[in-house]
């Protein structure tokens, strides 16, 4: 069965969201921003003023850092787009949140139930993931224009926040719902079925390593 | 004497030629995964990534944001004189990085670890990595760039005889296991396994096992390719495909490389070369030719090779006849 495709915009009404299941394809229109950890330290930690309006410009924050350059004119030149791990922003997401109003959190491989539950949920947002991973081609292209970039000097140019104006941008996976069900969490659970018959006849280590499981059930993330 | 202007103008073209042009082996091997794989959303990922290959090439932009930590591997042939030197040969390696860094773009990925000072030109203390090798005759070089990711994948371990193959299997599958959960290594992947060396050249064995071996390539001894055929059909049974989804194809190849070891001990490492199995290879010869290709041919007789000296083959022939 192929999987649904929606197109959604970045600032999405809650309705809008409430419609999403996990699996379904989404590709956005509207503004979205790049945050990660060193906007995230600089604007909760630092306590900077951010430099957009938040919500109401955009209520997408993407885990990312393009390929991209500032030139010599103060043009922009972006090519691929690539997210990065979101597990390692759940520090800061919960207050993240509830400063900007983010309703969309885009990224790669997605957070844990127990982080859905806590904090997206009642904010009412769900957490969309890049495919593959790196459609970073596909996704470059669904960048009509780089809007501005902020924090670029303090950060440089990967922490930078890049504000893009996305038209049709894609594909994206949603990967929490507003049940704070988790899609990786559910696929892992059906593999995690298969584990003992795959793992059969091996043995585990002479010596072991501290914080060892063997559980394979478990994840490393969180 | 090899030009060093000539150098540096073909690496630029392979930080080009890597970014955007995903390897034809392993292209054909995501193909023939992409045609086996059942599973509704691992599916989906493979059709999306099959279609970003094709826009990286029409658009001339990278195949993936994530530029990883772009290295180099530099091999030559026993005549080799570049001109201006080895100085000269590194400082046109970082060059070529940090030029084509800003002028393709890609991302510039590569920061202090304390400070997280950013260049913006993947180019800072130790990066890019340049690593050698040298082959008996012929005066070459041979330029090969890697842009692999950095963050997830790759696992060490130092496990004992007593292991034994049981012990490997474990291991391997521990590593595919713990980071394909949520797709972090990238999967399905080139697994570079190093067996043996020292821990730190277990890991070098391994990730060239990963980076410069090409999908269908075998080790020269049989019984480690039988090995290599073994593991990746483990792999592959797993039950779980692209970005952790339930699914078949995890591993598009295994190559395993080995080394010398301690007596008692059997060092392993686990390599995952992703989706955007980025590698680019370029011959400059002292007249000027330069021989694109995406085949490193790295793991030679010479690399593998076991005695004290080396003989060359036409003494092995004229003792033989």
């Amino acid at each position: 069965m192929k999987p649904r495709e929606i197109i959604l915009s970045t600032t999405p009404s809650a309705e809008d969201i409430a419609q999403l299941r996990l699996g379904d394809i989404v590709y956005l229109d509207g503004l979205m921003y790049t945050a990660r950890e060193g906007v995230y330290m600089r604007a909760l930690e630092g306590k900077a003023n951010i430099p957009m309006e938040l919500p109401s410009e955009s209520a997408a924050n993407f885990h990312c850092s393009p390929a991209a350059a500032i030139r010599e004119d103060g043009s922009f030149d972006l090519g691929a787009v690539t997210a990065t791990a979101s597990f390692r922003f759940a520090k800061w997401l919960p207050e993240w949140m509830a400063k900007t109003g983010a309703k969309l959190i885009v990224g790669k491989g997605g957070m844990s139930s127990k982080d859905y539950k806590e904090y997206f949920v009642p904010n009412g947002a769900v957490y969309l993931s890049t495919v593959g991973y790196g459609t970073g081609a596909l996704l470059g292209r669904g960048v009509e224009k780089v809007e501005a970039v902020h924090w670029n000097e303090e950060l440089g140019l990967a922490q930078a926040m890049w504000v893009i104006r996305c038209r049709k941008m894609g594909p994206f996976i949603v990967a929490s719902d507003l049940d704070g069900n988790c899609l990786f969490e559910r696929e892992n659970e059906k593999i995690s079925q298969n584990l003992s018959r795959v793992y059969e006849g091996t043995k585990p280590a002479v010596l072991k390593r501290f914080g060892e499981t063997d559980d394979r059930s478990d994840e490393l993330i969180g | 004497m090899i030009s060093i202007e000539l150098i540096q103008k073909t690496a630029e073209t392979l930080m080009d030629k890597a970014a955007i042009e995903i390897p034809d082996d392993y292209l054909q091997g995501l193909k023939a995964a992409a045609k086996t794989e059942d599973g509704d959303l691992s599916s989906f990922v493979l059709d999306a990534m099959l279609q970003n290959y094709e826009a990286a090439k029409e658009d001339k932009r990278a195949m993936c944001g994530d530029t990883g930590t772009p290295r180099w591997y530099v091999k030559m042939g026993n005549e080799t004189q570049i001109e201006g030197g080895p100085i000269a040969l590194e400082a046109a390696l970082r060059r070529a990085t940090a030029n084509r860094t800003n002028g393709l773009p890609l991302r510039p990925n590569r920061v202090h670890p304390l400070w997280r000072t950013d260049h913006d030109n993947n180019v800072g203390i130790g990066a890019p990595e340049i690593e050698y090798g040298y082959e008996p005759g012929g005066e070459w070089i041979d330029l090969i760039t890697v842009h692999k990711g950095g963050l997830f994948g790759t696992d060490y371990r130092m496990l004992f005889p007593s292991d034994g193959i049981q012990g490997i299997k474990r291991f391997y599958l521990d590593s595919l296991v713990a980071f394909g959960k949520r797709g972090l290594a990238c999967q399905p992947a080139i697994i570079g396994i190093g067996l043996g060396g020292c821990k730190d050249t277990c890991m070098v064995l391994g990730k060239r096992a990963a980076c410069l071996r090409t999908v269908g390539s075998q080790n020269s001894d049989p019984k480690i390719a039988e090995l290599e055929a073994e593991l990746k059909e483990l792999g592959n049974s797993i039950g779980m495909g692209a970005m952790g989804f339930v699914g078949k194809n995890m591993v598009i190849d295994c190559n395993i490389e080995v080394g010398y070891c301690h007596t008692g001990g059997m060092q392993m490492s686990v390599h995952a070369f992703c989706l955007s199995s980025r590698r680019a290879v370029a011959r400059v010869f002292a007249d000027g030719r330069v021989e694109y290709r995406t085949d490193p041919d790295w793991f030679t007789d010479y690399q593998r090779r076991e005695t004290v000296e080396w003989e060359p083959a036409q003494i092995f022939e004229e003792v033989s006849a």
